[in-house]
């Protein structure tokens, strides 16, 4: 039986399972970077600016946690979020919510460490042109960040991959519950070790032209966004 | 939005810049009055871009002090300032101007009109929509002006800023700095073009490896200097 088969029927079939693994799994990696963003941005563009002790080994830190194991990650949230953890009263655990904030947890030092890097550069070029018009910290963040906005749709796209492709933390804070937490990450997982490999392969499919579908979406903005503001 | 006291003059009393031991300006005693432009000039490496970062307060004196129409500090100044090659915001060439009035306290309603008159001071009103990074660089410079004068300057900067264009650009430039200057708003510039000097100069300060060599009024500069020093570089000699 051809791989993509069985994956690509239940896609043109319109299968509601395949469908809203899917969607849970937009919803939930587009989410966490939206989320990893709104705190990410501005700090990223806080680290560019500020110089203050120990700026430099908070750096470091940042740079490494870009490769932050995702099932630890996964296994301190789920600790942090359990019932009997320091944020188990909100009863998040095992929901989608569980997962975006994992996500976003996991994406937060890639969108901080990259967007650091961008605004730092763009500062040395601005600098001493804000400095002249006398625009004070708050209006050199946000200058930098929409000057910088072509740039840091790139950093946006390295979170989404990375959430994207990611299964330790919303295996283990999903608890990959069928048509609840399931994502298309968890669900290949599964579909393997049940030996459904041509499902598992198929979902693998679908997952890539996603990913590649969100990174032509984001190329086609920063393109006509480029040619229109320059 | 601004105070009612004036930055002019604005006094440098003995004010050094020092890098790394090296002196880049040297115990500089000048006054920079109302009035007319003033023109920097001097060879390269003399500290004319140093002396423009220093008066518009981008830098601190090492030793010395820059006084502001008798305060010492440059914040809340009426300075604005051109660089030899300003960086242009990625946004349009309106979008440039917009920037420059909101960062000056200019009300959001007030704004249009103000930007459309200043790009048509400086001839830009057909690239208002423009991405600025696509305009040539003598267009670039110019919105650059149109940028520095929405501040509503009292003191203009402008650090060699006709150093890369050609003829006609130039042209353009020095006709929207004689009009600025016209409007009352003091113009110091730095250039290395002694025929640009002769244009628009109302007094020359000379400068010689970090040092005030010689503060005149241009016609005398020009016909009768002082010293051997200007007299070499008026010739046209190598002065270094």
């Amino acid at each position: 039986m051809p791989a993509g088969a069985s994956a690509l029927e239940m896609v043109l079939t319109g299968d509601p399972g395949l469908y809203s693994i899917v969607g849970l799994s937009l919803y939930v990696s587009l989410s966490a970077v939206a989320l990893a963003a709104i705190v990410g941005f501005p700090l990223g563009a806080f680290l560019a600016l500020v110089r203050f002790p120990g700026r430099g080994p908070l750096v470091v830190v940042i740079n490494a946690f870009m490769g932050l194991p995702p099932v630890v990650v996964g296994l301190a949230v789920f600790l942090l979020l359990s019932r009997s953890g320091p944020l188990g009263f909100l009863g998040i655990l095992f929901t989608p919510r569980a997962m975006i904030f994992a996500q976003a947890l996991l994406v937060l030092p890639i969108i901080v460490a990259l967007a650091r890097q961008t605004i730092e550069d763009l500062w040395a070029e601005y600098r001493d042109e804000l400095t002249a018009m006398g625009i004070g910290p708050a209006g050199r963040v946000a200058t930098l960040l929409w000057d910088g906005r072509f740039s840091l749709v790139t950093t946006l796209l390295a979170g989404f991959g990375r959430a994207a492709a990611e299964v330790g933390t919303v295996m283990i804070v999903g608890g990959n519950i069928d048509g609840f937490t399931r994502m298309m990450t968890t669900a290949i997982a599964l579909e393997t070790s049940k030996g459904d490999l041509p499902l598992a392969i198929g979902l693998g499919l679908v997952l890539i032209t996603l990913v590649i579908g969100v990174n032509a979406i984001a190329w086609g903005v920063r393109r006509v966004g480029e040619l229109r503001a320059g | 939005m601004h105070g009612n006291f004036s930055d002019l003059p604005i006094e440098f009393a003995g004010a050094s810049v020092r890098a790394g031991g090296v002196a880049i300006l040297d115990r500089i005693s000048l006054v920079i009055a109302p009035g007319a432009p003033t023109l920097l000039i001097g060879p390269n490496g003399s500290g004319k871009s140093t002396l423009i970062r220093l008066g518009m307060g981008l830098i601190a004196a090492s030793e010395g002090r820059v006084l502001w129409g008798g305060r010492t500090s440059a914040d809340g100044a009426r300075c604005a300032m051109v660089f030899q090659r300003p960086v242009m915001l990625r946004r349009t060439a309106a979008a440039n101007i917009d920037y420059a009035l909101a960062s000056t306290g200019v009300s959001r309603r007030a704004r249009p009109k103000r930007i459309e008159q200043l790009l048509a001071d400086v001839g830009l009103q057909a690239l208002a929509d423009r991405p600025a990074r696509r305009l040539s660089g003598g267009e670039q410079q110019r919105l650059a002006l149109a940028r520095a004068r929405a501040r509503d300057p009292e003191v203009l900067f402008l650090d060699e800023p006709t150093a890369s264009l050609d003829p006609a650009a130039t042209k353009a430039v020095e006709d929207i700095v004689r009009a600025t200057a016209a409007a009352g708003v003091k113009i110091v510039m730095a250039t290395h073009d002694l025929g640009q000097a002769r244009r628009l100069a109302g007094d020359i300060v000379f400068l010689v490896r970090g040092r005030v060599v010689e503060h005149a009024p241009a016609e005398r500069f020009f016909t009768s200097p002082s010293t051997s020093e200007a007299a070499a570089f008026v010739r046209g000699d190598l002065v270094i």
